[in-house]
Parts: structure tokens; sequence; C-alpha cells
């Protein structure tokens, strides 16, 4: 079948009056949770998994749809009123967003933003849909070398985060000879640990337990809005970084470790250097806004690439939605796009749907989700918990997954107060499992002949790729390391030279502490707030009284 | 360097090798469980259950040892942070034992007294945690949620959770 007829069939199955409520239902839930503060798009589909258990897998997908672009959306929001991104790929929106906000253009910054996520939603989607295996290949030949190029910095910390997930993924009966692995006798533990309490544990209470713990004492000051509007000059200075946000976000955003935060780092650079008006930069120029908002949500769509054609999820959300692709007994993987094919192309079609929606809905609403930023913080917090824990509780109604939950909720406040990233877990807890099961069954099939590995050539070789990407930046590193770089001082991280996009992300901030923990990685929340000097342990610790 | 620091002050401020530790036990634990299985060699299965978490365990190892050197050479993570997040003052512990404390009561009583009464109080507990002292307007939002969730969870999604003490009532 050609991509058009397919696509055709999936506005068929996207725009049926049950499907479209949930398409409207995703885009504002979405946007209601972007604009939150503290709840994301990914903490969200993980709180629903619960509760889409009851729906049929399309009319769940397509909910999560709206939530994914609904949730860009209200971040950029979010940075622009209170100047403070909650995710690390609307940091850059939020440096000349907040300014033009602060000097009474919040509307023409929101417009732009919206109108530019639309434009770039829409190509991106498109360009999802119509080459998604061309730019598979594309990416997976890139990854290697970009993926160093790009993620040159420390990667320990995500390789630790893998191997918890790893470890987290082998717990219960092994799939081939029902030997129980991590049990530790007790029989509860036997199925394993179910997928949906792992990411709400991580991502729900983790998160909630987190923010609680540093909760801010004085309520940030929200900037009031009218309705989003620009003027002539607005549409001139928006249109051409829009689509050159576009083409930045779109190829990163379907790099197996590509993310927003480049591109719309590079975008933002790109625009300083290009306008007209660089002396506006830094004081509210809106092509600052409208680039690397365009990046952000190009970026978005092209993630959906390698998560729906190869089951590799390159940030958060895509990673809960993949969780929710095996709740459902789906396969992610190359196979995808032919073993359901009418699921992908409904989700591909409710993915212009909601982007539409997005537009229709928020312009006028703009003011009302700038309310929604005044919920008592009390209220909030305790509302993740509250639902969280009905989620996780609703599965199997037991109280022993309430344990798991608060231990590995636990653990997400740990991996949260030290920089480990929770996107490498979530990986790890989802793919080990298949991967292990994928080759051992192979093997098996083929009676133990590695032969039989070739007969399935097409995985096998994507998860060597994969496995490959992976591998590579720390083969890389302890090469690096094996010559030492000499009189490094200590409270000077070792930088290896690759990571220079963080030098000057920094350097728009303050000389601050420079840190080794730097991957660009989507699922973390970015701390490096552009008028503050980011802040390690040792200054807290003197700060204390 | 000249003068090699002592091994308190080197400690200090690097929490972060507490993580390293528990790596460290993860990788033991994954490895002492997985050579505890006893399994004949198969012709088929020719990996077994036992390497992966040879493999995971040694995975987790390394980064142990590795963050550990990281760590103590000045490497540091980065503190994750968000729009409610203020990382100038130190984690607060007032806030979060009473968080885990509304956590665990609703662990206990979920079963025995049922979601409506265990849910209240998770719901009340937490928002007193987290700094809401209007007790009757909080109280009031605490049983309408429960109630909500627990009839919209029977009727919407065929979900029964537990009636417990008010079985029969409900």
């Amino acid at each position: 079948m050609d991509v058009f007829s397919s696509l055709m069939d999936g506005f068929a199955t996207a725009l049926t009056p049950m499907n479209f409520l949930y398409a409207v239902i995703g885009v504002v839930l979405g946007t209601a949770v972007g604009v939150l503060p503290g709840l994301g798009p990914a903490m969200t589909v993980a709180l629903l998994l619960p509760v889409t258990y009851a729906l049929e897998p399309t009319s769940a997908f397509i909910m999560f749809a709206g939530i994914y672009y609904g949730g860009m959306y209200g971040g950029s929001t979010t940075s622009i009123l209170l100047n403070t991104p909650g995710e690390s790929s609307s940091v850059v929106t939020a440096i000349e967003g907040n300014k033009m906000a602060k000097a009474g253009r919040a509307a023409q910054a929101l417009a732009t933003a919206a109108i530019g996520s639309f434009v770039a939603g829409t190509i991106g989607t498109t360009l999802l849909a119509v080459c998604a295996p061309i730019v598979v290949d594309f990416a997976v030949s890139l990854g290697a070398p970009s993926y160093f190029a790009i993620m040159g910095s420390s990667r320990l910390r995500g390789f630790a985060s893998l191997g918890l997930g790893l470890a987290i993924g082998l717990v219960g009966l092994d799939v081939v000879t029902g030997q129980a692995r991590l049990t530790f006798g007790v029989p509860l533990l036997a199925d394993g640990l179910d997928i949906v309490v792992v990411a709400v544990a991580i991502f729900a209470v983790g998160e909630a337990l987190w923010v609680a713990a540093h909760l801010r004492r004085n309520p940030l000051q929200v900037i009031p809005v009218g309705r989003p509007w620009m003027g002539k000059q607005d549409w001139k200075r928006s249109w051409k970084p829009w689509l050159r946000g576009t083409a930045f976000g779109f190829p990163f955003g379907a790099l197996p470790a590509g993310g927003a935060e480049i591109p719309t780092f590079l975008s933002y650079v790109t625009e300083k250097r290009l306008s007209k008006h660089p002396e506006e930069f830094g004081k509210g120029a809106i092509e600052g806004v409208a680039g690397p908002e365009a990046a952000n949500n190009a970026a978005a769509a092209g993630t959906l690439t390698p998560m729906l054609a190869l089951g590799l999820p390159t940030n958060a959300t895509a990673a809960v939605m993949l969780a929710a692709f095996t709740q459902y007994g789906i396969q992610p993987g190359p196979q995808l796009f032919e073993s359901e094919g009418p699921l992908v192309w409904a989700l591909i079609a409710s993915l212009f749907i909601g982007n539409l929606l997005l537009l229709i809905i928020n312009l006028p609403l703009a003011p009302m989700w700038a309310k929604l930023l005044q919920i008592p913080r009390p209220y909030l917090y305790a509302g993740i918990l509250f639902f969280a824990t009905l989620g996780a509780y609703s599965v199997n109604l037991q109280a022993f997954d309430l344990v798991l939950l608060l231990a590995l909720g636990a653990l997400g406040f740990m991996m949260r107060r030290f920089g480990l990233p929770v996107l490498p877990l979530i990986l790890g807890v989802i793919l080990g499992p298949r991967l292990e099961k994928q080759l051992r069954q192979t093997l098996q099939l083929s009676a133990g002949d590695p032969a039989g590995l070739w007969s399935e050539p097409i995985a096998v070789t994507v998860y060597i790729i994969v496995a490959l990407i992976l591998l590579w930046p720390l083969l890389f590193k302890l090469i690096r390391r094996s010559r030492p770089a000499a009189a490094v001082r200590p409270a000077v991280a070792v930088q290896p030279a690759a990571a220079d996009h963080t030098e000057q992300r920094q350097d728009s901030s303050a000389p601050g502490a420079h840190d080794t923990t730097d991957d660009g990685d989507a699922a973390r929340r970015s701390t490096v707030p552009h008028d503050t000097v980011p802040r390690d342990t040792t200054q807290h610790e003197k700060e204390k009284p | 360097m000249s003068s090699s620091p002592t091994l308190a002050s080197r400690l200090k401020g690097r929490s972060e090798l507490g993580v390293a530790l528990l790596l460290g036990a993860a990788g033991a634990l994954v490895i002492a469980d997985a050579a505890r299985i006893v399994t004949p060699y198969s012709q088929s299965d020719p990996v077994g259950p036992k390497t992966l978490p040879f493999i995971v365990g040694g995975l987790l190892l390394v980064c142990s040892v590795m963050l550990a050197v990281n760590v103590l050479r000045g490497g540091q993570g980065e503190a994750e942070g968000g729009e409610d997040v203020d990382l100038t003052h130190p984690a607060d512990w007032k806030t979060i034992l009473p968080l885990v404390g509304a956590f665990v009561a609703n662990i206990l009583l979920i079963d025995w007294a049922g979601w409506v009464i265990s849910g209240t109080i998770l719901f009340w507990g937490s928002v007193w945690a987290l700094g809401g002292r209007r007790y009757i307007r909080d109280g009031l939002i605490s049983v309408a949620l429960s109630l909500l969730t627990f009839y919209g969870f029977y009727l919407g999604l065929g979900i029964a959770l537990p009636a417990g003490l008010l079985e029969g009532i409900l």
C-alpha cells in the first residue's frame, strides 16, 4: 500500500467521532499538563497507562498523540510566562520568550510559539509519514559518529541508569527455562515488575517527591497575558525562523540519540546570526522564540520516527508510549509498520489532527492556561501522588505493588538528585527482556545453531546497530581515558572536546561550575536556568547557616 | 595538589559516592543471584538464564567503580531542576517524611479500610505535608476525590477498588 492511501485510511480511523473525541481530550489534557509545573507529557502518559487498559489501543494512542504534542506546546507557555523551563527542550525558548513577555509582548511570543509549533509539527509529521523508512535508514547510518560527536561528555550516569533498568527487567521467571531471577523467594515477584508500576514510580512518584523536597518557598511571578496575536512585522520576522527551526529539529529528533536540546540551541544561534535585529537578542527578539519553538516541535515529530520504525524511543514520552505498546501486546520494532499498519497510520493521522486542534484550541485559551499556573502547589503534588497510587494499584489490585511503587519512587528521587537520566532506565526495563527473549528463542528454534540468528537478519542487524550506537561513546571514552588528560584540576570535570555545545550554553548563563553529566537527554529536565549560576552541592553546604 | 587531602575532607560533599555504592551492591546482588541458578547445559539454549544477569551485574559493577572514581576526581551529577524546584535550599526532609508517611499509611490501610478511607488519608496527609493548612477545605476535597475515583473506576472502567470498612454503604 502506498503512503497516501494508508494515511487516508489512518484519517478515516482517527476521524470517527469517538476517536476524534479522544484526540480532543488528549490535546486539552496534554496542554494542561504541559502548562502545569511539575507535570510533563511523560508523567501524564504514565499515569494514564492503567486507565487506558479499558480503551481500544487505537483510541489510546490517538489520545497519547494529543498529549504528546499538547505537552510540547504547554511547556513553551510555561517558559514564556514563568521563565522557568520545565523541560530541557524549552530552555532556549525561555531566553527570548520571557524577555518578550516582560516587555509586554507575551501575546506575540505565545502566538509565534503556537503558530511555529503548528508549522513545524505539520511539516515534521509529513516527513514522518512520507519517509519514515528512509529516515530510519539514514538516522541509523548517521547515528554512531554523530552520537559521539554530540554526546561526547560523560555518558557514565546514563550507563548506570541503563544497568539499573536492565536489573529491574531481570526480575521474575526466566522466559525460556522458568528459573526465578532476583525474586528472593517472593511469589509476587515471579511475574516480574509491571512496566506500568515502574513507569509511574519513576516518572510520577519520584518526581513528586523530588519537587516536594525542593518546593519553591516564594511562588514565581506569572506574567498576565491576553489573547495571543501577531502584527505584520511579527509575521515577517517569524516565518523564516519557523522553517529553519523545522529543518534543524526533525533530523535531530529522528537520530537515535538526538533529542530537542541541540536543535533548539542551534536554531537560536542561527537566528541570532542571521537576524536583522541582532541587538534585540537578549532583550526579547521574536526570532529567538519562533526558531527554537519550531525546532522543538519538529524534533518531537522526528522522535516518533525511530520509535515507530525501530522501537527505539529517544525521549521519555516516547519511552512510555513504547511501554504502552508492549502492554497491548504490540511488538514495537522494524516490523511495526507492517504488522500494525492501521494503528500506526491512525496514530500519524491523529498527529496531524492534534496539531491543528492545538492551534484552534490554544490561541483563544491562552489566558485560561496562564491561570492554571496559579494552582496551589500542595493540591498539585498531592494529586500526583494520589493518582499515581490509584493507577499503580488498579493494575493488579495488590497493595504489594504500592510497596514497589514507593521503593522505585525513592530510586527515581535519587536519580534526580544525582543527575542520573531516567530514559536509559526505562529503556533497559522495556528492551532488556525483549532482546534476551528474542535472542534465546531464535537460537532455540534453530536448535542452538547460531546460524538461526541470521534467518531473521533485519531484526538482528537493527539491534546490533542499536547496541553499537549505544556502546560507541563508552568505547570512545575508554580510548580517551587510556591517554590520561594530564593535570586535570579536580574541580573542573574532564570535558571531552566534543562537548562544546555545553560550554556555549553555559556561556549564556555564567561561568558556573562545570559538570560531567551533560548528556542532552530529553528525559531529564534541565537545570541550567540562564540567569542563575548552576549550583553544586558544595555550594549548598556552604550556604547552610 | 602537593599535600594529599585527608579522607574526611575528600568525602565531604560527596554523597554521590552513595550512588556508586548502591550500583555496586546492585551489581553484586545480580551476579550472586545468577550464580545460584543451576541449569543443565542445553544444546538449544546455549545462552541460558545466567548470561544476561552476569552482563548486567558486570555493567553495574563497572559503572559503580567508574562513578566512584569520577566523583572523587570532582565530577558531579547535575540535580534536576523544574518550575517549582528551588535548588538553593537543601532537601526538605520535614516535607518528605510526612509525605512518605501518608503513602505508607495508604499501603497499610487500603486492603482493610478500603480506598475511600485510605485515599482520603493519602491526599489529605500529602496536602498537609506540602504545607496546606486549610483543614476543612482540604478534607472535603480529599473525600470528594476518593469518592469520585472510587465510583469513576467502578462505573467507568469496571475496576472495583476495595470498599473495605465501608462495604455495603458504598
